[in-house]
């Protein structure tokens, strides 16, 4: 529900949570989280808490909606009753279909799916606690899960929404802002190559602030792209000098 | 195993046919098909339209009942879209509860209406809290060439041109119309092979890695986009697909949606 400017969301040039229009929320990373998915992590964006699983690649089920020639990618967002103001009904409703597809398919052209005819390759996003960008902290996360799971990929994907509150275009809408704002727009891309996977827009935006909100999302993929592969390294140089002091 | 393989031939067939800068049925890469719009057809419909893109064909009903509004929003109406994509229209749709494309499809015409607030959903509210009129959005696809968005969107915003509000089945008095403040056009177009598309058909839609819909109001402001398929697209792709997009949808919104 855009309903436009109820309320002011930017006072003194800064917004109601300190920031400046082009500011993310802080990220934090935490991967390899669960021992039974071959691939996980941890995530907070805000006051985002999300966690994704990946598992696979194993057997395609049901076996006709298997692939004769590459691995079939499920994606699962999934929010949890306890995430959102008002309880949220459990299991998927129309809104979470969606994400999951358009989530789903900013993974295709990085996936190298050709390496696992009928196979599946299954990543399952949790929603624990929700503050606005939700599909994108899931993208983010179940990147760097399918990184942790070995999964081959030509790249990571890296996902950001831009917004316009009280007129202008900013970064990284919350809960309140989204809420009250006039228009959100949610990306995903390879930030290597610069190449937009996901595009999503509902509100109102002029074709001027379409475009600054473009370029100010695709800035802001570059930023979490190297705290996702920062958090990579750090991850597998750790778990190396353990694998060496063991041999020590 | 059969179909694959034909969809395949289909595949490469428009792909060289785009390579040679061709199109099926001879179309130049930024036209759309033939479109014609039919107003009104569905007697027991508040609204109606019958819209043709081609050999896809949509039928786009409103329903207005009376029912509570939201808790959070007391004093407005509401509106609920929903897409069917019945057996009748394709081979590969299946009966059953809505896939993640008749979801899709729903939600990107609902997003076109509801975030250019063509409709004033203030002007629902009869009584604050307690009663409100409810807008059913219903897309019933009949044949499916491709494009259902385009089609299913012009045909939504078609049908409430014309909308009634059957005050009488209710026992109440009061307006019978309700004017719509913008027209929302939605114009897809498909990426094959590096070029882009206008209002892509069935078999293009297979070829294609990526499309982007983007929904704009009379003004050429933008009220919804929507990228689906498996591939990427660069900035400028993006870019120049916008432009193409409004420039599009003010050509069809002259034509077809105009007042009656």
């Amino acid at each position: 529900m855009k309903e436009g400017t109820e309320r002011k969301l930017i006072i003194d040039g800064k917004r109601l949570d300190g920031r400046g229009f082009e500011e993310l929320r802080p990220i934090k990373i935490e991967i390899g989280v669960l021992k039974r998915a071959d691939g996980s992590c941890y995530l907070e964006v805000g006051d985002n808490k999300v966690i994704a699983a990946v598992y696979g690649p194993r057997e395609m089920h049901p076996r006709h909606a298997q692939d004769a020639k590459m691995a079939v990618i499920k994606y699962r967002y999934n929010m949890a009753p306890f995430s959102v103001d008002d309880r949220k009904r459990p299991g998927p409703d129309r809104r979470s279909v969606e994400i999951s597809k358009v989530s789903r398919e900013a993974f295709d052209p990085v996936i190298m799916k050709e390496y696992y005819p009928k196979m599946a390759i299954e990543v399952y996003v949790e929603m624990l606690q929700s503050d606005a960008g939700t599909r994108t902290a899931g993208i983010n996360a179940a990147s760097i899960a399918l990184a942790d799971a070995g999964i081959p990929m030509t790249d990571l994907v890296s996902s950001i929404a831009v917004g316009k509150i009280d007129g202008e275009v900013v970064l990284d809408l919350t809960g309140v802002e989204d809420n009250n704002g006039e228009a959100d727009m949610p990306i995903a891309m390879i930030a290597r190559t610069n190449t937009i996977t996901a595009l999503q827009m509902d509100g109102h935006l002029t074709k001027e602030e379409f475009k600054r909100g473009l370029k100010l999302a695709m800035g802001a993929c570059h930023q979490i792209y190297e705290l996702q592969r920062a958090a990579l390294i750090e991850r597998y140089s750790k778990s190396e000098e353990r694998e060496e002091k063991k041999r020590d | 195993m059969g179909l694959e393989i034909i969809a395949d031939i289909r595949k490469d067939y428009v792909c060289n046919l785009v390579r040679g800068g061709k199109r099926e049925e001879g179309r130049g890469f930024r036209e759309y098909r033939e479109i014609s719009v039919e107003r009104d057809i569905i007697k027991r419909a508040e609204g109606s339209a019958r819209v043709k893109i081609g050999d896809t064909e949509v039928l786009v009903g409103v329903k207005v009942e009376l029912g509570e509004p939201f808790s959070d929003t007391p004093d407005k109406g509401v509106i609920i879209t929903n897409a069917e994509l019945v057996p009748l229209a394709s081979p590969e749709f299946e009966s059953g509860p809505p896939n993640e494309n008749s979801v899709q499809l729903a939600r990107v015409v609902d997003r076109g209406i509801r975030e250019s607030k063509a409709i004033d959903l203030k002007k629902l509210c009869i009584e604050e809290g307690e009663k409100v009129w409810i807008v059913f959005i219903d897309v019933h696809v009949l044949d499916n060439d491709g494009n259902l968005v385009d089609a299913a969107a012009l045909g939504a915003i078609a049908a409430l041109l014309n909308i009634r509000i059957p005050n009488e089945r209710y026992g109440l008095t009061g307006e019978n119309t309700l004017p719509m403040r913008d027209t929302p056009v939605a114009v897809t177009m498909a990426e094959v092979e590096g070029n882009i598309l206008v209002d892509p058909n069935f078999n293009e839609e297979n070829a294609a890695t990526s499309r982007l819909t983007v929904i704009s109001n009379a003004d050429g402001s933008l009220s919804g986009m929507q990228k689906s398929g498996s591939g990427g697209l660069k900035e400028e792709e993006v870019v120049e697909m916008v432009e193409i997009g409004i420039e599009k949808a003010r050509e069809i919104r002259e034509k077809y949606l105009s007042p009656l």
